[in-house]
């Protein structure tokens, strides 16, 4: 048990990550770091969604161990799992992005890279 | 037949999916084979979705859930709450699915000639499949900088509103236990938490259909992505402002203020309108002009909606005028979607042969692109709305009604229309008329599968315009229908809870 723990201390580590992440997006201006911010962002939704399916004392839904407590209906887990997966993609689109713009502007600043304006 | 029928939810989904990973294979086979291969499985979809819009508009909501014995099972016995995933069309649903499949299969035969390379949770899976989808159509041209940025920037748009999604999902799963909209809405108590909520989800929305003031990325994106792509990404944002009239209408609309949510989506609208249109009037990119037209007219999808969310609340007012202001911006969705395609579809062809999209260096293009001149002229007669184009049938809607709730916004509405003809005729005199460039001497018509696509387009505006009341009544009043009455939505799913 960890009753030691508060229980929403999850939520608190959640809630500054994403606080983090947003400030980066926002006022950074190299390309990687805005890509980092939106990683993080992704990881403080994840967090916080498998802080939500977390149950005291409940055990995980494994059929061919059958457990001895009550189960846990694994919906948010399997959200965070989809979730993951997608933001794998959309990270490594990113990327691969900002390396071509790289090439062909030669910066990672988003002001000195900017072609589109008005 | 009837399996077909029955099954056609997923197959709708199931047969795109799976032509995907086919055509790099079968583009093995040649050139040709590819093209007809995605006419063929896009003609089947779009065929499916004609029965099963057939099926809705004479049975009802249809159910389709995953995993289950029976695909109309939505409870699995013994349970009181759907856990399975499920498809769920209405007349609200099918409207989208059929604008989404019309524009695919004129934007395919429009890019088969220069197509040289292969090409509540539910909603997030699929919002983020699309703008995965979207952004690499839109840095199609990698050997572009300026692609690759528009591209980029909406790939980050994308990612962060989806985010806020998966979020707000996250607060409402906390409370209530499930994740369909149906449950959901039957369940929903309008606490602190559900408005938060509705204000990330509302957001998230707003920004992915580039509704001022968080439209930055449009102008970006519309003006480096191809033609043949640019449908694809009008339609992923209008599937955007789609799940936000479902959040607001199904999921919240027993419970919020609608006057209030109603006024906020008017000033959205009549801000979208306004700002959209007067950063297009000095533009001299073709493409980016277009693309400020686009917020601007979805600023007008917005009013007519917002007025009708506005009165949701009075009957009196809703008989009146609130279910025609829901209907005309609704109409205007798909008659945008054609006319913005097919705008789109001139300004690349102009690209396609002389090379430039600014407007200060073309002219005279009329003498040798007869055709495209011709259908630039539809579309900018339709977006302005002239009659007897269908830019004017749904506008005359929204006028007529919005007049009755609120005489200014109907005012700056017109306002708006005529700023838009302005810089459209501006477009067209430089562009198209004057005397010959000696530069554009050889310039060619472009080739004839890209007139046949701007055609079926162009044909589709004149139809809608000529008979409004067929689409209307057939189409878009279901669609109304569906969002207004929450309750068949609902009842589909959890049956006849009181």
């Amino acid at each position: 048990m960890m009753e030691h723990v508060p229980l929403d201390f999850p939520f608190i580590a959640a809630a500054l990550l994403m606080g983090v992440s947003l400030y980066i997006i926002i006022f950074k201006k190299n390309l990687i770091k805005l890509i980092m911010g939106v990683a993080m962002l992704a990881a403080g939704v994840n967090l916080f969604l498998v802080a939500l399916g977390y149950r005291a004392g409940g055990g995980a839904p494994i059929y061919t161990g059958v457990p001895k407590e009550t189960m846990v209906m694994p919906v948010p887990q399997a959200l965070t799992l989809t979730s993951i997966v997608i933001n794998v993609a959309v990270l490594a689109l990113m990327l691969t992005m900002v390396i071509r713009i790289y090439r062909h502007t030669g910066s990672l600043d988003s002001e000195k890279s900017r072609k589109l304006k008005g | 037949m009837d399996s077909l029928i029955y099954h056609s939810p997923a197959l709708i989904v199931a047969l795109p999916l799976v032509a995907a990973f086919a055509i790099p294979l079968i583009s093995r086979a040649g050139y040709r084979v590819r093209s007809t291969f995605s006419l063929v499985i896009l003609g089947l979809v779009t065929f499916l979705v004609a029965v099963l819009a057939v099926d809705v508009h004479t049975v009802g909501i249809r159910v389709y859930t995953f995993g289950a014995t029976a695909a109309e099972l939505a409870l699995p016995g013994g349970y009181m709450v759907p856990v399975r995933i499920m498809f769920q069309v209405d007349g609200m649903s099918i409207f989208m699915g059929i604008i989404i499949t019309t524009v695919t299969l004129a934007a395919l035969i429009y890019s088969i000639h220069f197509m040289k390379a292969g090409d509540m949770f539910n909603l997030f899976v699929f919002l983020e499949i699309a703008s995965i989808a979207g952004a690499g159509l839109a840095a199609y041209r990698t050997n572009m900088a300026d692609a690759l940025e528009g591209g980029f920037k909406y790939i980050v748009v994308s990612a962060i509103s989806a985010l806020m999604v998966l979020f707000a999902i996250g607060i409402l799963y906390s409370q209530y236990n499930v994740l369909s909209i149906a449950a959901l809405a039957n369940y929903m108590q309008y606490t602190t938490l559900d408005m938060i909520a509705l204000g990330l989800l509302g957001g998230a929305f707003v920004m992915k259909l580039a509704g001022v003031p968080l439209h930055m990325w449009a102008p970006d994106t519309y003006t480096v992505a191809p033609a043949g792509t640019t449908p694809m990404i009008l339609a992923a944002s209008y599937t955007s402002m789609y799940a936000l009239y479902r959040i607001t209408f199904t999921l919240y609309g027993a419970h919020i203020d609608s006057t209030a949510i109603g006024w906020i989506v008017i000033v959205v609208g009549v801000l979208s309108m306004f700002v959209g249109v007067m950063m297009a009037v000095h533009q001299t990119d073709i493409k980016r002009m277009m693309a400020y037209h686009a917020i601007s007219q979805g600023g007008y999808m917005l009013l007519g909606v917002g007025v009708g969310l506005a009165v949701l609340a009075n009957p009196v007012a809703l008989a009146s005028y609130g279910r025609d202001a829901i209907n005309g911006g609704v109409f205007h969705i798909i008659n945008h979607v054609f006319y913005k395609a097919l705008l789109f579809m001139t300004a690349e062809a102009i690209f396609f042969r002389i090379g430039t999209r600014d407007t200060n260096k073309m002219g005279g293009l009329a003498r040798n692109m007869k055709w495209t001149a011709v259908f630039y002229i539809i579309g900018a007669l339709a977006i302005s709305g002239i009659p007897p184009l269908n830019g004017f049938a749904s506008k005359l809607l929204i006028y007529e009604t919005v007049l009755q709730f609120n005489p200014v916004l109907a005012v700056i509405a017109m306002f708006v229309s005529l700023v838009t003809l302005a810089s459209f005729a501006k477009v067209f005199y430089s562009a198209f008329t004057g005397p010959e460039m000696p530069a554009y001497r050889e310039v060619r018509e472009v080739p004839k599968s890209m007139i046949i696509g701007m055609a079926i387009l162009a044909a589709c505006v004149i139809f809608f315009g000529i008979f409004p009341g067929l689409i209307v009544d057939n189409l878009v009043a279901p669609a109304t229908e569906a969002l207004i009455n929450q309750a068949p939505y609902i009842n589909a799913v959890m049956g006849a809870v009181p």
